[in-house]
C-alpha cells in the first residue's frame, strides 16, 4: 500500500540524487559551448569608443601596421571626399562590420531538404551590404572576378569558433579617417560566442598598404528589440563638391599631422602608425617623447559632472 | 539513499569513458578504474608558452598615459566619475599603492607578455611581465584561502570544449576537439580600470573567456573576452578583447615594477 509521507520522502530523494548525479557527470566533463549565433546583436563600444562612435580624429594612425603606399594614402585624405556623389556611399567593405557604428542581426539559412546551414548571414545597414558566409564548401571565385563593397565570404567552424574569409572587397576604409583597405585585402572574421556575449574579431591582410595583419575585435550583447537586416540604404546625393575635383591634400599638407601631439601628447611619430606601434616595445621608443596633457580636451566620455 | 548510490553509479558509467580520453587524444590519468583526468591533461587548447600583446585598439589609453579625465568607452557612473576626478597619482604612490592599474580587471589592457605554464595538476599559471605580476587560475574544486582580497584575485577556471550533436552544431559541419577556457574571478582588491584612476570597486567580478585560434597566415592569436562587472562603478558590464600573438621564445620578455605614471 502505498504510503504518503514514504512517497514524499522518496520523491525528494529521487530529486537529490538526480542532482547529485548531474554534479558528478558535469564535475567530470568540460562544459558544451553554445554556438547559435543567430539574433540581434547590441555592440557594446567600450573598445575604440570614439572610433566606432562619432569618428576617429584625423591622422590618428596608431597601431596601424602601414606601409609607405599605406601612410601616404591616408594622408592624403580629406574628409570632404565623402560628399563626392561618387564616393559618399563607396568606402565601405565588410570591414565597416568592425569599425562602424551599429549592431548586427545574424542569421542562418537552411537547405530545405536536408536542413542542413549553407550560410550564415550578417545583415546589411544602410551603408554596409549583407555579408553571406558560405558553409557549403564552395570555393572563392577566380581572381579575375568583379569586385564589390560585399565581396566574396566563405565559412568555417574550428570548435565553436566560426571564421569566415573575405576576398574581392572593393576598396574601403580601415579606420574612418582615411585609412584605407586595398581592393586586394582578404579579411577574416572570427565570431566567438560564450553565452550572451558574442565577440567579432577582424584581421585585414592587406598586400598593398599594410606590412603585417591587423587585428581588432569589438563585442556584443543580445538586444532586447528586433534589428533591421537592411536598413535604409545609403543615398548618394550632392553635397556640393565641384564635379571633376577629389578633396585632398598634397603629401606634407595635411594640416592634421599634429593633432594627436595636440589633444593627447601622443608624439607626431607614433600618430602615423606603422608595425612597431603595434607591440608593447614601441612604449619604450617613444618614452621621452611623450607628454601626459594636464586634462581631457574634447570627447573624454563618462557621466557628466555630479551625476 | 538507494537512488542516490544508484544514481551516482549511473552518472559515474556514463561519465567514465569520457573522462578516460583527453580531448586532442592526450594522455592523461583516468584509466579504468584511475582518478580522474587532470586539467592539465583535459586541456581542449594548449596556453602554455610566451604571448604578446597587439596593441591595435585603445591605443590612446594603453601604449601612453590616458589624460586625466579621459573616460571614453567606460559605463561609468556618477560615483566612479567622482572617484576618477580626484585621482592622483602622487597620493597612490606616498600611499604605497603602485599596483591599482596592474589587478585582474585591467592588466591585460596593459601592453606587455604573457608566459602560460602549469604550477601543478590543477593550477594554470600566468606570469605578466607589466607590473611583474601572477595569475593562478584554479580547477576543479579549488577553495579560497579567505585572506584579505589581492590584485589578483582567486581565480577559478574551467575548460569549454565543444562537441557535435545530432540537430545542433553537427548540422554545419562543426568538428570536435577545440575548446576555450573560461575564467571567474572575485575577492579582488579595488583597483584601476584605466591608468587615470577610472576605478573598480572591491565587488566586482570579472568573467574572461580565453579563445585560441590559429590564423591563416599561421600566427596563433589569443582573443581573450573580459567581463567586468561592478554594480558600485559601472551602469552595465565593461566589456572588452584583448589579442596577443604566440611567440616561439621569450623574446621581449622584460618583467618591469608597477608604476603610476608614465
Amino acid at each position: 500500500m502505498h504510503d504518503p509521507v514514504v512517497g514524499e520522502r522518496e520523491e525528494k530523494m529521487r530529486r537529490k540524487s538526480i542532482g547529485l548525479s548531474v554534479a558528478v557527470f558535469l564535475g567530470a566533463v568540460p562544459a558544451f559551448a553554445q554556438i547559435d549565433l543567430s539574433g540581434s546583436w547590441q555592440s557594446k563600444n567600450h573598445e575604440d569608443a570614439l572610433e566606432r562612435g562619432a569618428g576617429p580624429n584625423p591622422v590618428d594612425f596608431a597601431g596601424i601596421p602601414f606601409n609607405a603606399s599605406g601612410r601616404a594614402k591616408a594622408l592624403s585624405y580629406m574628409q570632404s571626399q565623402i560628399s563626392m556623389p561618387e564616393r559618399i556611399c563607396a568606402l565601405y567593405s565588410q570591414w565597416h562590420l568592425l569599425v562602424g557604428t551599429f549592431g548586427v542581426k545574424i542569421w542562418n539559412e537552411t537547405d530545405q531538404l536536408s536542413g542542413k546551414t549553407i550560410a550564415w548571414v550578417v545583415g546589411a545597414w544602410e551603408d554596409k551590404a549583407t555579408m553571406t558566409i558560405w558553409m557549403d564548401g564552395r570555393p572563392h571565385p577566380s581572381k579575375d572576378y568583379p569586385h564589390s563593397e560585399e565581396g566574396f565570404t566563405t565559412g568555417v567552424w574550428e570548435g565553436n569558433v566560426l571564421t569566415a574569409t573575405t576576398t574581392h572587397m572593393l576598396s574601403g576604409y580601415l579606420r574612418r579617417n582615411g585609412a584605407m583597405t586595398s581592393d586586394q585585402a582578404t579579411m577574416i572574421t572570427h565570431f566567438i560566442r560564450h553565452g550572451d556575449i558574442l565577440t567579432i574579431t577582424g584581421e585585414i591582410i592587406d598586400p598593398i598598404y599594410l606590412t603585417e595583419p591587423y587585428y581588432i575585435s569589438r563585442s556584443y550583447v543580445p538586444s532586447p528589440t528586433l534589428m533591421n537586416s537592411n536598413g535604409p540604404p545609403c543615398i548618394i546625393g550632392d553635397e556640393g563638391v565641384a564635379e571633376g575635383t577629389v578633396p585632398h591634400f598634397l603629401p606634407g599638407k595635411n594640416p592634421f599631422l599634429n593633432e594627436m601631439t595636440k589633444l593627447y601628447g601622443i608624439p607626431a611619430e607614433a600618430e602615423l602608425g606603422g608595425a612597431e606601434t603595434m607591440y608593447p616595445a614601441y612604449r619604450d621608443k617613444i618614452k621621452s617623447e611623450f607628454k601626459m596633457p594636464a586634462k581631457c580636451q574634447r570627447n573624454c566620455g563618462g557621466p557628466p559632472p555630479g551625476q | 539513499m538507494r537512488y542516490q548510490i544508484r544514481s551516482a553509479m549511473l552518472a559515474l558509467a556514463v561519465a567514465a569513458p569520457l573522462m578516460a580520453q583527453a580531448p586532442g587524444g592526450r594522455g592523461g590519468r583516468g584509466g579504468p578504474g584511475g582518478p580522474p583526468p587532470t586539467a592539465k591533461a583535459m586541456a581542449p587548447i594548449d596556453l602554455t608558452g610566451y604571448w604578446v600583446s597587439i596593441v591595435d585598439e585603445d591605443w590612446r589609453f594603453r601604449m601612453v598615459m590616458p589624460a586625466p579625465g579621459d573616460y571614453m568607452g567606460v559605463p561609468m557612473n556618477g560615483a566612479s566619475r567622482k572617484v576618477a576626478d580626484a585621482w592622483d597619482p602622487a597620493k597612490d604612490e606616498a600611499a604605497g599603492e603602485l599596483c591599482k592599474a596592474f589587478g585582474a580587471p585591467a592588466i591585460l589592457r596593459q601592453p606587455g607578455h604573457l608566459h602560460f605554464t602549469w604550477q601543478d595538476d590543477e593550477t594554470l599559471r600566468m606570469d605578466m611581465d607589466t607590473g611583474t605580476q601572477t595569475r593562478l587560475f584554479h580547477f576543479g574544486n579549488w577553495k579560497g584561502s579567505g585572506g584579505p582580497p589581492t590584485l589578483q584575485g582567486d581565480s577559478v577556471a574551467v575548460w569549454e570544449a565543444t562537441r557535435g550533436g545530432r540537430g545542433g552544431a553537427e548540422s554545419d559541419g562543426n568538428p570536435t576537439g577545440r575548446g576555450s577556457l573560461h575564467v571567474t574571478t572575485t575577492h579582488l582588491k579595488a583597483g584601476y580600470l584605466r591608468k587615470n584612476g577610472v576605478p573598480y570597486s572591491a565587488n566586482a567580478l570579472l568573467t574572461e573567456d580565453y579563445d585560441m585560434i590559429r590564423e591563416p597566415n599561421g600566427d596563433v592569436m589569443l582573443y581573450v573576452t573580459s567581463v567586468v562587472t561592478d554594480p558600485e562603478y559601472l551602469r552595465e558590464p565593461f566589456i572588452v578583447t584583448s589579442q596577443f600573438k604566440k611567440q616561439n621564445s621569450d623574446a621581449g620578455w622584460k618583467p618591469t615594477p608597477c608604476t603610476t605614471r608614465w
